[in-house]
């Protein structure tokens, strides 16, 4: 130990924010005994939180945090850049991490078989490890074995689910996720012949003299499609409803916060840091498709979940239509669309993990998530359905929560472009919203109860405190927009302001 | 003519990398059988390797040793990328191995429409058990 | 109290209330307890600060700056202390009302009924003190929110699809019209103020003020503008004093409230009525009113009738807001209040009858009114108002509209308003009649209907009996009271 290990520590935060889940797991699949594991896994993730927030504060008052891994300086080593985006991001996913960490035991019990425990939480830590890696490198080329890191064990933990449609949605993303990996790593290949750099911030600073011509068109065209397929930009969401709705609880939870929102990081690392908003959005036509896509997504998908009978389901095509809203903001690339797309990220993270954790709890203490399986479960289980209904209100956008600071921010975009149709289109949306949440609600709340939902119960307190948690963080992220939009504002000044 | 022909033999690496790519994305969208979509994904990806390779060998370069009797170089990067990328793919084609293996446990097929035609006949049972 | 610590308090009395009502969801005398106290103290509360506003406060209050340009902000001015006051008045009538129903009727989930009644309250309040489009605007969506578990209340299928349309027709308009033309006009004036006067004035014209005013009218759902009015009838599956707290307090009357403040505050009077763009909508008021009374005349469901009364007489507010002249305005304000002490009156004698002779058809109540003199009576004195007779106080506000209409050079309207008072006559009048006059029928119809009804009917369910007389009462009240309204209301003209 050295003199002053605090100072040596801090300085290798960003590697120790990576490095500590991955030590993590490795020891997790070494304990065998799941409870075991499941204490070590909630040290590790708690920590890997406490990293990432440390990390967002050193960075909001030190500015960019750049470390070269192995002491290899960049571009030629492997560089770990933590700018406010990355911070930003670390600090959702890890902290998403924990708290499902935190409900996770009594769920995995339920779920998960004896044996396979200890693995769980290995291929979770692990899954974590990925994902924190895609936001806090610098590289590439780490970005992409990051995203199979993470997308392997994603797999593993989706294919865990009880029922054996488990094991064929895991198959189906695994088939469409490394297609989508591959079409990244293709795009990679292809600007790294065109550049000599897998360093984003060394490609940007060699592209800014290249015109767009045809392997820059097409490293870009590879690198959005191959991401949109890891963010399910609608139409190519086809494996997430089914990868949502047969894993595990704790699965869906952890996918449905963090997975998606990891990879609209990196679309926005590729457009706004590597090549550029101008390269991007007046060269090329991506932002009437990609507004195409997100009004699809956002009517479209929302239209599916209407008529879904699974609730898993329906909150999984939310999940797409959401994402719809996201990558609406970042096709307007504008400060306030960003703004929007970034406080959706933080916001839609909550509320849609507030709910899967909820649902998770109805599946524990009744084993079964059809919506007339759900009929009057709302008096049974109070808290978790007062939470539920909460998160649900975020969802659709209503004053007062979390949701609808985003979607404010995001009309104000859209207004701000002068696009009037589409505010029509935020507010078709928003209705058929309220649609699907009130069919779901309409059912836990105002039918009588089912044979099922008789014998339900509010869950464990383990359980049942990150359920509360999350959904009064609606309800405070909703009146409290400090620390979502004024960061937001931020990173989104920094993206624009990023290339020239 | 002559300049396509031209383009066409400089640019081989690229004509051979994108008809790999091609099929192998046409036989994982194509087959039903679940072993043989592995197949074109491994196909696939391996093509991906090509392109990193190809524009980074340099016909008569070696590794970059420094010594006086070797001056022409390969780029040693792209190498070691696809080194990383080799160990990515084989660990992928194993889990879908995997989940292959156990989707034939429990359906006891590993053919797609099979296998959607015993699920829809689960869900109609189990919609007329609850029923 | 300072008026600014009273206006922010005041939307909190019934919020607290709706907390501590289900502390007592086993004990119902105290739970009914915590509500006519709440219900108390907010009128109270109310008086105060009326009182402070004759004298001259106009206090302002920002209790949350959401973003640089959006704030949940109240401010006090005549339209919103008007309805503050009809709501809250009403409300302690409704309450006594409720608990006799509620339980003469035996109603399940009784507690959540309360908190919901509360809550509504709260927003209602909270939505008369508006400062801006964008406190109304959320205000406006949790009472249709609060409400919904209100009309949905027995739960039977019939009722949750009621529910459903009420609720989807609601936050359907509110969400597709309403909020694009908060937004417009957030883009054409740059702030969601209300100013007296109107934000818009000098900043847009033509036809983009004719939108924006259909945007806002049939955006505004609440308001039941024909065609999107069909959510009125289909809630009244809810139990009568929720009907009574839809039609005559909190609901129907914050849609026009808003309507009528967007007119004021946001268009201005003046440059709605030299731009001629409202001129559609008196032609759109004009037709719901007599089309709604017509449709009226056709329903046997006593309820049903009075709901359609109701969107006919809502639209006499529409029209006096988009005849947009100093006379009609007060009209409309006027017609707030008034037709809120009638209409009340007689659905609070429909869920009387209820409670007491189980009838809910027009056809089975002739020859009731020897058994239930006050109801009729009640009944009577309610529809009357309604249809506009001295000396009950809807006589006002339909004679101030009608000079409104002279006013702005539509003399036509005149007409409308005079067949309408017919038809009002026509479908109303005959109720209390057939009740007192005819002999009932001797072939009495099956169920609960064909029993003989005992005597002293009155005098066991006293509770929803005397709520039907008070406010028949302040009918007439109402009328020799005018003045006091039209000094309330006259800064709104007075530039």
């Amino acid at each position: 130990m050295s003199a002053a290990p605090g100072f040596e520590l801090g300085h290798h935060l960003p590697a120790l924010q990576v490095v500590v889940p991955l030590i993590g797991a490795v020891i997790c699949a070494m304990l065998r005994n799941g409870t075991l594991a499941w204490g070590w896994a909630l040290i590790v993730s708690v920590l890997t939180a406490a990293i990432s927030t440390m990390l967002f504060v050193a960075v909001q008052a030190g500015g960019t945090i750049s470390y070269g891994l192995g002491g290899w300086a960049p571009p030629y080593g492997i560089e770990y850049r933590v700018d406010l985006l990355s911070a930003f991001i670390l600090l959702i996913v890890s902290w998403a991490g924990a708290i499902i960490m935190v409900y996770a035991r009594q769920s995995v019990m339920h779920e998960i078989d004896a044996g396979k425990r200890a693995w769980y939480y290995c291929m979770y830590l692990l899954c974590l490890t990925g994902l924190l890696g895609i936001a806090i490198t610098g590289d590439a080329f780490n970005a992409f074995v990051f995203m199979e890191v993470s997308s392997l064990s994603m797999y593993t933990l989706i294919a865990m689910g009880k029922n054996r449609r488990a094991l064929l949605s895991s198959y189906q993303y695994l088939i469409m996720g490394t297609i989508g990996a591959t079409f990244y790593v293709i795009g990679v290949g292809i600007l790294f012949t065109l550049t000599g750099s897998l360093n984003f911030v060394d490609i940007a600073e060699r592209l800014v003299t290249m015109q767009m011509e045809r392997p820059a068109i097409a490293a870009i065209t590879f690198l959005t499609v191959g991401i949109s397929l890891k963010l399910a930009l609608f139409p190519l969401h086809s494996w997430l409803p089914n990868a949502y709705a047969y894993a595990p609880s704790v699965t869906t939870s952890f996918l449905a916060g963090t997975a998606t929102k990891v990879a609209i990081y990196l679309l926005m690392r590729i457009f706004f840091s590597t090549f550029g908003e101008a390269k991007v959005f007046e060269i090329l036509p991506t932002t009437t498709i990609l507004v195409l896509l997100s009004v699809s997504a956002m009517i479209g998908a929302s239209l599916v979940a209407v008529f879904q009978d699974d609730v898993k389901r329906v909150l999984a095509y939310s999940s797409v239509a959401q994402v719809g809203y996201i990558t609406l903001g970042i096709a307007l690339a504008n400060d306030l669309g960003l703004t929007s797309a970034l406080v959706h990220i933080f916001n839609h993270a909550l509320m849609k993990t507030a709910l899967f954790l909820a649902v998770g709890a109805v599946f524990l203490r009744i084993g079964s998530v059809r919506l007339h399986d759900l009929d009057g479960i709302g008096p049974k289980m109070p808290v978790t359905m007062a939470a539920f209904a909460l998160a649900g209100f975020a969802l659709i956008g209503t004053p007062g929560t979390a949701g609808f600071v985003s979607k404010y921010y995001l009309a104000a975009a859209v207004i701000d472009k002068g696009w009037w149709g589409l505010v029509f289109v935020i507010a078709a949306s928003s209705l058929i919203a309220v649609f699907y949440v009130g069919r779901l609600l309409e059912a836990i709340w105002f039918r009588a109860p089912g044979a099922l939902a008789q014998k339900a119960s509010d869950p464990p307190l383990s359980m049942l405190l990150p359920i509360v948690g999350l959904s009064l963080a609606v309800i405070w992220f909703g009146v409290d927009t400090r620390l979502t939009v004024d960061v937001a504002h931020n990173i989104a000044t920094m993206l624009l302001g990023g290339v020239k | 003519m002559i300049a396509g022909m031209e383009g066409l033999l400089t640019h081989y690496t690229y004509i051979v990398t994108i008809f790999l790519m091609v099929s192998g994305l046409f036989v994982v969208i194509a087959r039903g059988n679940m072993v043989k979509k592995l197949v074109g994904l491994g196909c696939f990806q391996t093509s991906v390797y090509l392109l990193y390779i190809g524009p980074a060998k340099i016909l008569g370069g070696t590794a970059p040793i420094l010594a006086p009797e070797y001056s022409v170089y390969s780029n040693p990067l792209p190498h070691v990328l696809i080194l990383t990328a080799i160990v990515v793919g084989v660990a992928t084609l194993a889990l879908g191995l995997a989940l292959t293996v156990r989707i034939n446990e429990a359906y006891g097929t590993i053919e797609e429409d099979e296998i959607f035609a015993r699920d829809m006949v689960e869900h109609a049972n189990s919609e007329e058990s609850a029923s | 109290m300072s008026p600014e610590q009273l206006l922010s308090y005041i939307p909190l009395i019934p919020a607290a209330g709706a907390l501590v009502i289900p502390f007592f969801a086993s004990r119902p005398n105290a739970r009914e307890t915590v509500t006519l106290a709440t219900a108390g103290l907010l009128f109270l509360a109310i008086l105060s600060l009326l009182s402070q506003f004759m004298a001259g406060a106009r206090p302002e209050v920002t209790l949350w700056q959401v973003t640089p340009i959006l704030s949940i902000s109240f401010r006090l001015e005549p339209l919103g202390m008007l309805f503050a006051c009809v709501a809250s008045t009403l409300w302690i009538v409704n309450s006594v009302y409720s608990i006799g129903y509620m339980r003469g009727h035996d109603e399940p989930r009784q507690t959540p009924f309360y908190v919901c009644f509360a809550v509504a309250l709260a927003a209602t309040m909270a939505l008369a003190f508006a400062a801006n489009l964008f406190t109304m605007f959320i205000f406006y969506e949790l009472l249709t929110l609060s409400t919904f578990p209100l009309v949905s209340h027995s739960r039977t299928p019939e009722a949750m699809r009621g529910a459903r349309v009420y609720l989807i027709m609601l936050v359907g308009s509110s969400l597709l019209l309403f909020f694009p033309a908060i937004l417009l006009t957030y883009g054409l004036a740059g702030t969601l103020e209300f100013t007296q006067g109107g934000i818009l004035a000098g900043k847009t014209e033509g036809a983009v003020m004719g939108i924006l005013l259909g945007l806002y009218a049939f955006g505004i759902g609440k308001a039941g503008l024909m065609p999107g009015h069909f959510w009125l009838p289909a809630a009244m599956v809810a139990p009568t004093p929720v009907s009574a707290l839809l039609h005559a307090v909190a609901v129907v009357k914050a849609g026009v409230f808003c309507i009528l403040k967007v007119v004021v505050y946001v268009f201005g009077i003046d440059t709605l009525h030299q731009s001629g763009q409202g001129e559609w909508l008196i032609y759109a008021a004009s037709f719901t009113i007599i089309a709604a009374s017509l449709v009226a005349m056709m329903q046997d469901n006593l309820k049903k009738r009075l709901a359609y009364s109701t969107v006919s007489q809502l639209s006499y507010i529409i029209l006096a807001a988009a005849l947009a002249t100093s006379a009609s305005i007060l009209g409309g304000g006027l017609q707030i209040a008034m037709h809120a002490a009638g209409k009340i009156t007689l659905f609070f004698c429909a869920g009387a009858i209820y409670v007491m002779a189980h009838k809910t058809e027009i056809s089975d109540m002739t020859g009731l009114g020897r058994k239930m003199p006050w109801t009729f009576a009640a009944f009577l004195v309610g529809a009357l108002s309604i249809i506009g007779l001295p000396p009950l106080g809807g006589a006002w506000a339909k004679w101030w509209i009608a000079m409104g209409a002279i006013d702005s050079g539509h003399a036509m309207i005149l007409g409308v308003l005079i067949v309408s008072s017919l038809l009002n006559v026509v479908y109303l009048l005959p109720i209390p009649f057939k009740a007192f006059f005819l002999p009932a029928p001797r072939l009495q119809s099956v169920g609960a209907a064909g029993v003989e009804l005992p005597d002293g009917l009155e005098r066991k369910y006293w509770m929803v009996v005397v709520p039907p007389c008070l406010t028949a009462a302040l009918c007439v009240v109402l009328f020799f009271q005018v003045d006091r309204i039209l000094a309330l209301l006259a800064p709104i003209v007075s530039q």
